[in-house]
C-alpha cells in the first residue's frame, strides 16, 4: 500500500511536468493544426536557462523560473515568426518537417555551444523530506513545489483562456480562423500569443525538472516531449483539459509501470496506451469524434 | 416492378430523427424526383440508399443485380449491387486526369489482380487497353474525349458535373442517384444536363433518383415526385398532384396566419 | 499488346550493361569502397523513399514509422544469415515478407485512423517496435546485432533499386494504383466507386513495408551491425524528407530526393560539430523554397516509357 502511494507521489510529480509540456502542445495544435515536434526543444531550453540563472547568476528558484518562462516564451514567438508563418499555407507535411528541423536545429546549436554532457542543477530548492506513514512514504517538498506550481500556472491558464478578451480570440480562432479574422481579431497576434503561454509553459516544466532530477542536457527535450506529445493525444489533442489529465494519466502509468518491473518496456507501454485509445476513440479521452459529413 | 422498396426506413443521430417511417417503391426505368426544404432528410436518405449509414429502423431491398438487403450495405459494394451516385458537393479525383476518374469508374470491372500489376503479366495489358476503350467510348458520348488528360480539378463546372455522372456509370449501375445535379449551374446548363439525364437512362437503362432543388427540372423530367419535409414522406405522386397538394404548399410555403 | 517489345529489350539491355559496367569498375578498383558504401546507402534510401513514397504520396496515408519496417527486416536478415546460414536471396525475400507482414498487422487497425491520427499512430508503431528490439536479447538487445555476414554489394544494391522501382512505377500505373491515388484524392468518392478502401490501404502499407524490409536486408547485411537506435523516429523522418524533397506521388523525385540527401549527409559528415545545425537549416530551406518538393508530382518515363496505347476506333455515339 505505502508503495502504491509512494510511486503515486512520483507518477504526480512526472505527470505534473508532462501535462505542462502537453498544454503547449495542445494550444498550438488547437490554433494552427501544427504538431509542433520542436515544443520539447523549448523545455530544454527553459531547463538552460533556469540553469544559467541558478548556476551563473545565483537567483533563486521563483526569480529564475519567471525569467526562464519569458525567455522561453520570446523564444517561442521568435520560432513561429521566423520558421512557421512564412509556411502557413504550405501541406501539412511541409510544416510538420519545418517543425522537426527547428527542433534539430536547437538540440545541436546547444550542444555545438554547451556540448553534449549532462550537467547538474544547483539545488535551488531545500530538499525536505516528510516522511509519511512510519518513513516508509517519502514525500519530498519539491513534489510539492512541482504540483503546486503547476496548479497555479494551470489555473492562471484556465483564467486567461475563460475569462479575457485574448482567451476569447484564442478559442475563436481556434474555431475558424477565417471567421475570426472577419470579426477583426488579429490572427497573426492570437498565434503568437498561443506560443508565447505554451512556450513559457514548457519553460516553466524545464525548470521543475531540473530542481527535480537535477540532470539536464541538451537532448532531453525529445523523449518528454514526444511523450507530452502522446499525453496531449491521449486526451484529445486541442483540448486543455485534455492535456491535463492525459499527463497526469500518462505520469501515473509510467511510474506505475516501471515500479512494477516493467521500466525498460515503459516507453512502448506509453505508445502502446496511446494507439489503443486512439483506436477506440481517435479524437482523445475527452474529444468529441468528428465524422466527415457527406 | 419495383427495383428499389424501401419499407418503414427511419434514422436517428443521437435524438434527432433525420429520416422517418420512410416507405417507398421504384419501378424499373423511372426518374424520380426528391424535393423538399433543406434539411429535410433527402441527403440522408441518398446515404441509406448508398450504404453509407445503416438504418436505425426499416429496410431497404433491391433488386438490381440481386437482392440484397439493407443489412450487407456497404459503401464500397454499392456498386456491385447495381447502385452509383454523384454528390451534392462535386467529389472528383482532383488530382487526376478525365480519364482517369473516368478509369475509376470502371475498376470493379477489372479482372487482373495485384500480382499482374506488379509484373505486368499478359492479363494487364489486355485488362487495362480494353477498359480505356470502354472509358474513352464513355467519355466521348459525354464530349469529355478531348479533355481527357486534364486534370479533373482543371475542368469547367458544368464538365465536372458531366464527369461526376460519366464516372458514376462507368460502374455499370442499374440505378443513379443524383445529388443536386444542376446545382450551381445557370438555366442553359440546367437545359442541357434535363436532356443529358433523359438521354442516359434511355442508353444506358437506368432507374433514376434525383434530389434537387430546380423545379424546372423536377417538373419537367421526373415521373414521379417524392416530398421531404422533417424526414416524413409527406407526398409521393406525378409533378401535377405535387403541384396541388395541400401539405406540400404548406411545407414549402409555411402556414397561413389565421 | 505485347508484354515484351522493342523498348523493354533496349530497357533490359540498358540495364545488365550498368551491371557489368558497374562490376567492373569495381573490380578494377575505381569504385573503392568509400565509394561502394555511398553508393549502397544511396540505393538503400531509394528503396526506403520510393517505398514509403507509395504509403504517403499516392495513397495518402501520412506515416511516421517506415524506419521499423526497415527495422524488422534488417533483423530478419541478420538472423537468418548469421544464425542459420541461409542464402542471402532468401534472406532478402524473407525480410521483404516478414515486414510486409507487420505491415498488414499494423495496418489493419491503425489504417481506419486519418491523417495526424495515422501519423501518430505509426510513430507509435515504429516506437514499440524500437523498445521491443532493445529488450529482445536474442537479437543483441541494446548492444546490438553483431558479426552480420557482408554479403551487400553493387549487384546486389542495383538490383534490388531497379526491382524497387519498376514494380512500384508498375503498380501505381495499373488499376489497382489508380484506386490508392483516388483514395488519396477523395476517400468517400473512392468508396462509392466500389473500392475497398480499407483493402487498399492496407495493400500499400503491406507492399511499402516490403520494400523497406528488404532495404533493412541490404543494410544488416552491408554494415556487419546493426542496433535498434539505427532505426528510430529520426530514420523515418529522414525516409520521409527524402519523400517530399522529391515530391509525394513522384517516383522520379523520390529517387532524386534520396539521391540528393544522402550526399547532403554525406558531405556534412566533414563537419561533425554543426552536421546536424545545418542538416537542419537545409530542411528548413527546401521546405521554405520548394514546398511541393523538386518533380512535383510530376513523372518522367524513364523505365516505362511505352503506356498502353489506346485509340478508339468506333466513333459516334
Amino acid at each position: 500500500m505505502e508503495f502504491v502511494i509512494q510511486q503515486l507521489i512520483n507518477g504526480i510529480s512526472l505527470g505534473s511536468i508532462y501535462a505542462l509540456i502537453a498544454l503547449g502542445y495542445t494550444m498550438v495544435y488547437g490554433i494552427i493544426n501544427l504538431i509542433n515536434f520542436a515544443h520539447g526543444e523549448i523545455y530544454m531550453m527553459g531547463a538552460f536557462v533556469g540553469y544559467a540563472l541558478t548556476t551563473f547568476l545565483g537567483l533563486g528558484f521563483i526569480p529564475s523560473l519567471i525569467i526562464s518562462m519569458i525567455t522561453c516564451s520570446i523564444l517561442g514567438i521568435l520560432i513561429e515568426k521566423v520558421a512557421y508563418k512564412p509556411l502557413r499555407s504550405s501541406s501539412r507535411i511541409s510544416l510538420l518537417i519545418t517543425a522537426i528541423a527547428v527542433s534539430l536545429f536547437l538540440q545541436y546549436i546547444m550542444v555545438y555551444f554547451v556540448g553534449p554532457e549532462t550537467r547538474t542543477f544547483p539545488e535551488v530548492v531545500d530538499s525536505e523530506r516528510l516522511m509519511l506513514f512510519d518513513g516508509k512514504v517519502i514525500l519530498d517538498t519539491r513534489n510539492i513545489y512541482i504540483l503546486g506550481i503547476t496548479v497555479i500556472l494551470m489555473v492562471l491558464l484556465q483564467y486567461v483562456v475563460r475569462k479575457t478578451k485574448t482567451g476569447k480570440a484564442m478559442r475563436a480562432v481556434s474555431q475558424d480562423k477565417d471567421a475570426a479574422e472577419l470579426m477583426g481579431i488579429s490572427v497573426d497576434k492570437v498565434i503568437s500569443v498561443t506560443f508565447a503561454i505554451g512556450s513559457a509553459l514548457a519553460g516553466a516544466a524545464g525548470v521543475l525538472v531540473g530542481i527535480y532530477y537535477n540532470t539536464i542536457n541538451p537532448l532531453m527535450g525529445s523523449g518528454p516531449g514526444l511523450k507530452a506529445f502522446v499525453a496531449a493525444v491521449l486526451g484529445g489533442i486541442g483540448l486543455i483539459p485534455g492535456a491535463v489529465l492525459g499527463g497526469f494519466s500518462l505520469g501515473l502509468i509510467e511510474t506505475l509501470v516501471s515500479a512494477y518491473g516493467g521500466s525498460i518496456y515503459k516507453d512502448a507501454v506509453a505508445f502502446a496506451i496511446l494507439i489503443i485509445v486512439l483506436l477506440l476513440k481517435p479524437s482523445g479521452l475527452l474529444g468529441k469524434d468528428v465524422k466527415e459529413k457527406v | 416492378m419495383s427495383v428499389v422498396k424501401v419499407s418503414n426506413l427511419s434514422k436517428s443521430f443521437g435524438g434527432i430523427k433525420a429520416v422517418t417511417d420512410v416507405s417507398l417503391e421504384v419501378g424499373k426505368g423511372e426518374i424520380i424526383g426528391l424535393i423538399g426544404p433543406n434539411g429535410a432528410g433527402k441527403t440522408t436518405f441518398f446515404n441509406l440508399l448508398t450504404g453509407i449509414y445503416l438504418p436505425t429502423d426499416g429496410e431497404i431491398e433491391y433488386d438490381l443485380n440481386a437482392k440484397v438487403l439493407s443489412k450487407d450495405f456497404k459503401p464500397h459494394r454499392m456498386t456491385q449491387y447495381g447502385v452509383a451516385r454523384t454528390f451534392q458537393n462535386i467529389r472528383l479525383f482532383n488530382k487526376m486526369t478525365v480519364l482517369d476518374n473516368c478509369l475509376i469508374g470502371f475498376h470493379n470491372g477489372m479482372t487482373y489482380g495485384v500480382a499482374s500489376s506488379l509484373f505486368r503479366l499478359p492479363s494487364y495489358f489486355t485488362g487495362e487497353s480494353e477498359t480505356r476503350e470502354k472509358a474513352l467510348k464513355l467519355l466521348e458520348k459525354f464530349d469529355l474525349l478531348d479533355k481527357k488528360d486534364i486534370l479533373a480539378t482543371n475542368l469547367p463546372y458544368g464538365d465536372q458535373r458531366r464527369l461526376e455522372i460519366a464516372r458514376a456509370l462507368a460502374a455499370d449501375p442499374k440505378l443513379l442517384l443524383l445529388d443536386e445535379p444542376a446545382a450551381g449551374m445557370n438555366p442553359k446548363e440546367t437545359a442541357e444536363l434535363m436532356e443529358l439525364i433523359k438521354w442516359i437512362r434511355e442508353q444506358f437503362d437506368l432507374t433514376i433518383i434525383l434530389i434537387e432543388h430546380d423545379m424546372s427540372l423536377v417538373m419537367n423530367i421526373c415521373e414521379r415526385i417524392c416530398v421531404f419535409d422533417y424526414g416524413h414522406l409527406i407526398a409521393n405522386g406525378n409533378p401535377d398532384e405535387i403541384q396541388h397538394n395541400a401539405r406540400v404548399i404548406k411545407a414549402y410555403l409555411g402556414e397561413e396566419a389565421n | 499488346m505485347k508484354a515484351f517489345n522493342k523498348n523493354n529489350i533496349i530497357q533490359i539491355i540498358i540495364l545488365v550493361a550498368i551491371i557489368i559496367i558497374g562490376n567492373v569498375l569495381v573490380s578494377v578498383g575505381i569504385i573503392d569502397s568509400y565509394i561502394e558504401l555511398n553508393i549502397v546507402l544511396i540505393g538503400i534510401n531509394i528503396i526506403l523513399a520510393v517505398s514509403l513514397n507509395l504509403i504517403v504520396g499516392f495513397t495518402g496515408l501520412f506515416s511516421l514509422g517506415h524506419a521499423a519496417f526497415m527495422s524488422i527486416g534488417a533483423y530478419t536478415s541478420a538472423v537468418l544469415t548469421r544464425n542459420f546460414n541461409s542464402p542471402f536471396i532468401f534472406a532478402i525475400l524473407m525480410s521483404g515478407l516478414v515486414a510486409s507482414l507487420a505491415g498488414i498487422l499494423i495496418g489493419i487497425p491503425t489504417l481506419r485512423l486519418k491523417g495526424d491520427y495515422l501519423a501518430i499512430a505509426t510513430l507509435g508503431f515504429g516506437e514499440i517496435v524500437r523498445v521491443l528490439a532493445l529488450n529482445n536479447d536474442y537479437i543483441g538487445g541494446a548492444i546490438g546485432f553483431n558479426d552480420i555476414p557482408q554479403y551487400t554489394n553493387w549487384n546486389y544494391t542495383f538490383i534490388m533499386v531497379v526491382l524497387t522501382v519498376v514494380l512500384i512505377s508498375n503498380f501505381v500505373k495499373s488499376s489497382h494504383g489508380r484506386a490508392c491515388i483516388s483514395i488519396r484524392e477523395n476517400e468517400i468518392a473512392s468508396e462509392a466507386m466500389g473500392i475497398n478502401t480499407t483493402f487498399y490501404k492496407v495493400l500499400a502499407f503491406a507492399i511499402g513495408a516490403f520494400f523497406a524490409g528488404i532495404a533493412g536486408s541490404l543494410y544488416a547485411n552491408y554494415f556487419y551491425f546493426i542496433k535498434p537506435d539505427s532505426f528510430g523516429f529520426m530514420k523515418s523522418i529522414d525516409i520521409l524528407v527524402m519523400v517530399v524533397f522529391g515530391g509525394l506521388g513522384s517516383i522520379p523525385g523520390s529517387i532524386i530526393g534520396a539521391l540528393s540527401l544522402t550526399v547532403i549527409s554525406t558531405l556534412l559528415q566533414s563537419i561533425p560539430d554543426l552536421r546536424m545545425v545545418i542538416y537542419a537549416v537545409i530542411l528548413f530551406l527546401i521546405m521554405l523554397f520548394r514546398p511541393q518538393g523538386i518533380m512535383g508530382d510530376t513523372e518522367f518515363r524513364l523505365l516505362n516509357k511505352k503506356e498502353v496505347k489506346h485509340n478508339v476506333s468506333s466513333k459516334g455515339k
